[in-house]
Parts: structure tokens; C-alpha cells; sequence
């Protein structure tokens, strides 16, 4: 029995070595390199589609967009100047009318598990791709629903009449008129080129839905994997036009639960996480670190310019005087947002940093009042949206700050919230007197910001809850689209500003950022100025420096024995 | 030993059958129709559901029904999940794998520190390591283990670094699912990582086990230090002190083999306690286990996989009380003769 116990003893003692020896890793080598070879990304939501054409939904664009395919053009830079991408150069015709791709004769589709090219990108690719959006009787229009959200919002079926190939490698697009926002819609996160011959082969397989679920692009990563409410699993596309990406391998760790992000950023379970809460804990910790970018929205405050008070252009402005803005940044943004001047972002290249802004001043707002004739002041109904969105986090609380501001020229506010459905409905047919909303933009082009939100078009189709018409401003605008010279453009949008910033139709209060945190291992950009993000520039710093660094020590003294 | 062994079965049998009805019952407990609570098919057509009433016998008598109800069982066919569609056996088999991992863990952690620190407690019996023993038992039975298992996140992963706080296994590592226990996936895998995957899920299960290992380690301080109190009074044991062997021989030899024994007895019960704290922990860890998904099922109103996965962890559960009821008798022949099912 003592043999027996004696044995048992060291084969437990055998285990535990055995055990610890891999915890501690006789390999550790290995195991750094697989980490850094690769990023874990802990992203808010599971992406509906791997299609961005199909959906405006940022998690599914995130998921997809610039890790999985490429458009013909991008943005090269903040200041809107567009660059080549899968087209290596373009031409537009005088008239605006005619846009012509040259496309480049290299580049190569993914090659996975599911689908072997064998061929290169070239014209047709790019014909299915904008047929599929553009043809209702193309075989895969009404594949995964027939709805294309973002064409749908720029009118892009009403405006391109038909794309040409003119041979393997040169498409031209036809337009209907000229639209100088044309071709900043094709530099999209939206406007992905898909494989015409995967859908071929999936047409003959009769399975067209895989399209979409089992995606094929051109972009620096492939899909490997994908688990519902679980992960998305990339590998790198080795043949990537533009050289390889620096990770082999890239995992969406889908954490919908905000506290379970922010704890597996914290653990270093992953390296980059995706709107992070508790900002203040990450910033305190040296190996982390926190970053934003303004994106391109604008929470505001708007006025029913069709009802009584706030059909007087002073009553407007005596209620913008009356908001102290910096107060609501700091409280409902928690000081994370841009104030906003006008509707337009600093990020915007129209941007126009000499229009007038309504500062914050009490006394002129009252006599304003007065000469409006509401010396007694007046009661108001103010509309807070029920949800949370980027562009306003709390728009109850943000209501009742502009109630406890107005009281004090005399203007009694009554806040009045709707289920979301209900509130947008209510609110297109005109039943309120102000309200609290936003606008996310869908593209840089400073178009839309303007024509969705407060052209008379707009007021008509109900998608502006201001109802506010100005020939002059619209004029603008279409002046703005059809021409293509910046310079011109921006100074139509600056009149345009001014005007809005005088007529008041409703308050811009800000723009609010998009923030990610990340370990301070992990270089490259990550967050893009325009549209989702990308994990082709990321790189991961080794961590074998720091358990050098640990480790020198004990070699000084080994030296110094 | 026969007849032991058909007592257990018929045992087995009978518990099953109540427990069935039981989950079959359940079906019409739950609001919605019971037709499709026991399929889990809430998108049904109109001829599906005819379909559906015809299998599932629900126009004859309730013996009928729950008839038709235990094939469906036997067969291994648990409907299917409200909540994702898919079916219910599949998602088990899934899950089940990470559960019964986690738990026999955490029962050898809980063995492995519980038994030789009651015996300590024993054999130093009334000292003050017995009395320091003893209330780090009552400290350790004490702590809620959701409050235990966050305070271990905010230690050792969030504060310290040391270990990982979510899942089984860092998600780098692409371990292609055989058996579902994730060590022996790892180990039949042929990934190029396998030595760094091993050691990666070591590190993952270590917190998650040891949360859920505390309370029955301290059970097992208590049933050791009672069962070897208990030997070390007995007259064999006083007969080889008189015989003049040393204090180690008299432990070893003799007073530990017949403490242990009493222990395993109670080692099925304690499983079942800790099938129900590994529940909870799962939540906490991201743990991908049955008792995750059930937690889910129930805030999602999954009936159909409320009511199977009852069924499959306490049909576990007995499973694992019976295996060591057998083990138990193996060792002790007395416990052959018992004629009740303990």
C-alpha cells in the first residue's frame, strides 16, 4: 500500500508538473506569435447580410464592407478628394453625363472553400454588381429581398439610366442628368463589386442566396467562418491586390452585452473593442488606450415652421439664443460630441468655418420675444425621441434641460414622447411644434446633408418634420449638384449654411463622435474618416518586448556571476 | 451484484418515467399550444400543425399522448428550439459536452483540495487548524457563487491579467468540434496550435472550475473530516495503535482508504449541487454549456428547450448518481446487501 500511495503521490506530482509546464507554455514562442499574427475584435452585433448593398445597418457595413470587398473608387483622404481603388483612373465627360472606369487588369477574387476563381476582376463584375441594384428583372435582384436601402435613399435607380461595357476592362455609366454627389455615392461603403462569376456558379447550383451569406469579394480579408451571435472568423486573402494585410487572421468576437466588451477588453481578450462604455477606465490604463473619430451626423433641434409660434423666423431665434448648447454637450454627451455651428460636421469638406453661429445669450432672446409680440412669453410642445441614437444618447434628458433653459425667457415646454414607430409617424404628418432628432450621414458629400433634410422636396415627402421650403436655399442646392468645381460647390453650401443659420428652421447642437478602444499593441488605423471600419493597415506590436524586459535582469546577474 | 444492479435500473427506469411525465405535463402548463410546445414549431402552417397533432396523437386520450410523446423522447427527438429552429438533440449534444467538462473539473478540484483538508482537520481534531479548517468551510458554503465568480473576474482577469474571463477557449484557435469535450477535441485535432490551444483552454477552464469547485469543496471538508473522525475512533483503528504502528501507517494504510469510502457515496449528491452552480457560472463566464442555454431559454420563453433540457441534465444528473452508487458498492461489499435505493 505504501508502494501504491508512493505511486499515486508521484504520479499526481508528474501531472501537476505536466500541467503547469503547459499552462506556462514550453512553447511560448508559438503562442505569441498565432496572437500576434491576429485580432480578436469585439464587435456590438451578429451583421444580418455579408452584402452591404443590402443593408444601411453600420454593424452589417463594419462586418463586411472594407474588410471583404472593394468599391471602384474611395476616399483618399478627409477633404472628400476621391482616389482610385478597383478603377485605376476614370473620366467624366463635360456635361456630367458620362463617367467612364478604367479598371485595373490584376486583381484577384477570394479563393475559398467554397469557390475557386478562375479568373480575373474585370467588367462584368462590375456590371452584375450595379445590374443587381439597378435591373428589377436581374436574376438576382430580388435575391435576398430586392431591397437596397442606399441606392434606394440617393435615388440611384432614377439616376443612372445604364452601365456599358465598353470592353474587359472600361465600364461607362450613363446618367440621366448630371449629379455631382454621383460619384461620391460610388465610393461608398455601399457600393461593393461583387464576383459575377460566383454568381454564375450559384445560379447553376441553383443556391443564388448563398451570395450574400457566403461572400466573395476582392478585399483584403475571406470569410472563414461564421457563427450566429458567436464569431465571424476571417483569414487573410493572400493575393489582395494591394499586398497583402499584415494579420492572417482576423476574428469577430460578437459581444452584444456592453459590460462583457468592456470586461474582455480589460482581460486583453480582445485587442480592439467597439463602442466601449466606463471611457474613464480605459483611459486610466496604460495598456490601453482609447480613440474616437466625429462622425458625420448632427444631433439637432427642430422647429414646425408650418404652426404657430414658430412660423415667425424671431420666435425661432429667440428660442436658439435661449439653449445653452455647451450644457447640453457636456451633460448628454458626457462632453464626447463636437458643438455643431451648422448642420455640417468640421469633417465635411464644405465645412465652412466663418458661417455665423446663434451663441448662447438669454437677454437678446427675450427681446426678441418682444418684438415678436410674446412679451408674456408662451407654451410650447417639444418632441423628444424614445430611443438612443449616436447623434443624441438621451434625448428625454436633453428635453428637459431645454425646458429648465426656455423657462427662464418665459416659454412654459411640455415634453411629449411616442413609442419610435409612432414618433416618426406622427412627426411626418406635422402634429408637433418642435422636437428633438438627427441625422446620420450616409456618405461625405455635403448633399446629404442638405437635400434629405431640408430641401422643399423633402418638406413635400414628409422625411422633413420642419416643413420648411426656401426657394433660395433649394436654388442653392441644386446649383451645388450640378456642378462639379469644389470651390463652387463649397461656397453654395456656405450660403446655404448662412441662410439656415438665419432662417433658423431648426438648431444644430452636435456632432458626436464614434469611439473604440483598443490595446496600445495594436497599431494602425482602424476607424476610418468616412463609412466603417478596416483591418487592413492594423499591425500587432510584438509582446515578447515586455517579457524581455522582464527577463533581463536575471541575465545581468547570471553576467555579473 | 445482480440484484443490485436491476434494483439500480429499475430504479432508473421508474425516476425516468416520472420525470418524463413531468416534462410532458410541463407542455400544458406553459401558456401557447401544447402541440406546440412539444415541437417547438411556432411558425407553423396550417397542414404542418395537422401534421404535428396527428404525430404527437393529440385528438386520443392523455396515456395516448404521452405515449407518442415518450417515442418522440426515446427516439431522440426533442422538438425544436422556439428560439433558434434548430433542432433541440442537436444543440444538446453541442452544449452538453462543455457542461459535463466544466463540472468533473471542477468535482476534482473540489476532491482534490475539500477531502485532504478535511482529513487534516480530522486528524488534528479540535486544534486550531481544525477550527481554521472548519470556518473556511462555513466562509467558502457561504458565498453566493455569482458574486464569487464576478469577484474572480475583477481579480484575476481585469486586475491581474492572469487569467482569460470568457468562453472555453480563446477564439484564435480553430478546434474543429468531435466530441465536444473541448481537451480531447483539442488533443484528436491536427491543428499546428495544439500545445498552444491546450494550454489556452487550461487557463479558460481554471477560473470558471474553481468558482464552481468552492461550495462542494467544502462540503467535502465537512463529510471527510466527520467520516475520518468517525474511522479514527474506530476499534480497528485503536487495535493498530496497541499494535504499535506509527501514526503515518495507521493513516495511510488504514484510517484514509475507509474514510474515502464514505465520501464517494455522497460524491453523486454533491454532483447534482454542482450541476446547478455551474449553471450560474456558465452565465457569468460566457461558458458555451447547457446551462447557459437554458438560462437563455428561460428569459427567451424557449418552453420546447426548457422542458428538454430539464429532462436531459437531470436524466445526467441520475445518470452520474447511479454510476457512483456502483462504484461505491465495488468498493464496499457491504453496501451490496442494502436493500433500499440510497
Amino acid at each position: 500500500m505504501v508502494v501504491l500511495t508512493m505511486n499515486f503521490k508521484s504520479i499526481l506530482s508528474l501531472i501537476i508538473v505536466a500541467f503547469i509546464s503547459i499552462l506556462t507554455g514550453c512553447n511560448e514562442t508559438n503562442i505569441l506569435s498565432l496572437s500576434e499574427r491576429s485580432i480578436i475584435y469585439c464587435s456590438e452585433g451578429s451583421p444580418e447580410t455579408f452584402n452591404p448593398q443590402l443593408s444601411i445597418s453600420g454593424t452589417t457595413t463594419d462586418a463586411s464592407a472594407k474588410q471583404l470587398y472593394n468599391t471602384l473608387i474611395i476616399y483618399t483622404d478627409k477633404k472628400n478628394t476621391l482616389g482610385p481603388s478597383l478603377a485605376k483612373s476614370w473620366h467624366v465627360t463635360r456635361d456630367g453625363k458620362k463617367i467612364t472606369f478604367y479598371l485595373r487588369q490584376d486583381v484577384k477574387f477570394h479563393h475559398t472553400s467554397y469557390f475557386t476563381p478562375t479568373r480575373l476582376f474585370n467588367a462584368d463584375d462590375v456590371l452584375f454588381s450595379f445590374n443587381r441594384v439597378l435591373d428589377k428583372k436581374h436574376p438576382f435582384h430580388q435575391v435576398s429581398g430586392g431591397q437596397y436601402p442606399f441606392f434606394q435613399s440617393v435615388n440611384f435607380t432614377d439616376l443612372v439610366e445604364k452601365v456599358e461595357k465598353i470592353n474587359d476592362f472600361t465600364v461607362r455609366f450613363i446618367l440621366k442628368r448630371n449629379d455631382s454627389s454621383f460619384l461620391a455615392n460610388l465610393a461608398t461603403d455601399y457600393a461593393v463589386i461583387l464576383s459575377e462569376e460566383y454568381g454564375q456558379t450559384l445560379q447553376n447550383k441553383s443556391t443564388p442566396h448563398d451570395i450574400d451569406i457566403l461572400p466573395i469579394g476582392t478585399g483584403p480579408f475571406k470569410l472563414k467562418d461564421y457563427r450566429v451571435g458567436s464569431l465571424i472568423r476571417f483569414y487573410r486573402h493572400d493575393a489582395y491586390w494591394q499586398g497583402k494585410a499584415k494579420i492572417e487572421q482576423l476574428v469577430y468576437d460578437i459581444s452584444p452585452r456592453e459590460t462583457s466588451r468592456l470586461t474582455k477588453l480589460l482581460a486583453n481578450e480582445c485587442d480592439v473593442s467597439s463602442y466601449p462604455i466606463a471611457h474613464g477606465k480605459i483611459t486610466e490604463r496604460s495598456d490601453l488606450k482609447l480613440e474616437s473619430i466625429t462622425s458625420l451626423n448632427v444631433g439637432y433641434f427642430g422647429f414646425n415652421t408650418k404652426k404657430e409660434p414658430f412660423n415667425n423666423k424671431l420666435v425661432r431665434q429667440a428660442i436658439s439664443l435661449a439653449i445653452n448648447k455647451q450644457v447640453l454637450i457636456d451633460t448628454i454627451y458626457q462632453g464626447q460630441a463636437a458643438r455643431a455651428k451648422s448642420i455640417l460636421p468640421k469633417t465635411s469638406w464644405a465645412y465652412d468655418s466663418e458661417t455665423p453661429e446663434l451663441g448662447y445669450d438669454p437677454i437678446r432672446a427675450k427681446s426678441l420675444l418682444e418684438v415678436a409680440g410674446y412679451t408674456q412669453g408662451f407654451t410650447m410642445d417639444l418632441w423628444a425621441m424614445p430611443v438612443q441614437r449616436t447623434y443624441n444618447p438621451n434625448a428625454l434628458t436633453m428635453a428637459k434641460l431645454i425646458q429648465a433653459d426656455l423657462k427662464k425667457i418665459g416659454v412654459e415646454v411640455k415634453i411629449v414622447s411616442y413609442e419610435w414607430i409612432t414618433f416618426l409617424r406622427r412627426l411626418s404628418l406635422g402634429e408637433h411644434q418642435s422636437f428633438l432628432l438627427g441625422w446620420n450621414a450616409d456618405h461625405p458629400d455635403p448633399d446629404n446633408f442638405f437635400t434629405p433634410m431640408l430641401s422643399c422636396s423633402s418638406s413635400e415627402k414628409g422625411s422633413n418634420p420642419t416643413f420648411w421650403c426656401n426657394k433660395e436655399f433649394d436654388q442653392l442646392l441644386k446649383n451645388a449638384l450640378s456642378t462639379t468645381n469644389i470651390s463652387k460647390r463649397k461656397s453654395y453650401y456656405a450660403k446655404a449654411m448662412r441662410i439656415i443659420n438665419e432662417e433658423m428652421p431648426l438648431l444644430p447642437i452636435a456632432h458626436s463622435k464614434r469611439f473604440q478602444a483598443r490595446g496600445i499593441d495594436v497599431e494602425g488605423n482602424i476607424l476610418e474618416d468616412f463609412g466603417g471600419i478596416s483591418f487592413y493597415q492594423v499591425t500587432k506590436k510584438p509582446k515578447k518586448i515586455q517579457y524581455e524586459d522582464l527577463l533581463e535582469p536575471g541575465k545581468a546577474e547570471k553576467v555579473s556571476n | 451484484m445482480l440484484t443490485f444492479t436491476l434494483r439500480r435500473l429499475s430504479l432508473f427506469i421508474f425516476t425516468m418515467l416520472v420525470l418524463t411525465l413531468l416534462s410532458f405535463s410541463l407542455s400544458f402548463l406553459f401558456p401557447g399550444d401544447t402541440v406546440i410546445n412539444h415541437s417547438g414549431q411556432i411558425n407553423a402552417t396550417a397542414t404542418e400543425l395537422a401534421q404535428l397533432n396527428k404525430v404527437y396523437q393529440m385528438d386520443k386520450n392523455i396515456f395516448t399522448q404521452y405515449g407518442a410523446y415518450l417515442t418522440h423522447i426515446l427516439n431522440g427527438d426533442f422538438g425544436y428550439s422556439m428560439a433558434s429552429h434548430s433542432p433541440i438533440s442537436i444543440e444538446i449534444i453541442k452544449l452538453l459536452p462543455a457542461t459535463i467538462e466544466l463540472s468533473l473539473v471542477a468535482l476534482f478540484i473540489a476532491m482534490l483540495i475539500g477531502i485532504p483538508l478535511g482529513f487534516i482537520a480530522a486528524i488534528n481534531h479540535n486544534k486550531a487548524s481544525d477550527n481554521a479548517i472548519l470556518s473556511f468551510a462555513m466562509l467558502g458554503y457561504s458565498i453566493p457563487v455569482f458574486w464569487l465568480g464576478l469577484l474572480a473576474i475583477l481579480i484575476f482577469s481585469i486586475g491581474l491579467g492572469w487569467l482569460p474571463s470568457a468562453g472555453q477557449i480563446s477564439l484564435l484557435f480553430e478546434i474543429e468540434f468531435v466530441t465536444g469535450v473541448q481537451f480531447i477535441d483539442i488533443l484528436l485535432s491536427d491543428s499546428p496550435y495544439k500545445w498552444q490551444a491546450f494550454s489556452n483552454a487550461s487557463a479558460h477552464i481554471i477560473l470558471p472550475a474553481c468558482v464552481i469547485a468552492l461550495a462542494p469543496a467544502t462540503i467535502f471538508i465537512r463529510l471527510s473530516r466527520a467520516a475520518m473522525i468517525e474511522v479514527l475512533a474506530a476499534s480497528y483503528i485503536r487495535a493498530a495503535k496497541a499494535k504499535g504502528l506509527s501514526f503515518k501507517q495507521i493513516i495511510f494504510r488504514h484510517a484514509i482508504r475507509n474514510a474515502l469510502i464514505q465520501i464517494i457515496r455522497h460524491v453523486g449528491l454533491q454532483f447534482a449541487n454542482l450541476v446547478t452552480l455551474a449553471m450560474v457560472t456558465e452565465v457569468i463566464f460566457s461558458w458555451p454549456g447547457i446551462g447557459r442555454w437554458m438560462i437563455e431559454s428561460i428569459s427567451q420563453r424557449d418552453y420546447t428547450a426548457i422542458q428538454s433540457g430539464l429532462l436531459v441534465l437531470s436524466c445526467f444528473i441520475f445518470i452520474i448518481h447511479i454510476l457512483t452508487d456502483f462504484i461505491y458498492a465495488a468498493l464496499n461489499p457491504l453496501a451490496r446487501g442494502n436493500n433500499h435505493g440510497s
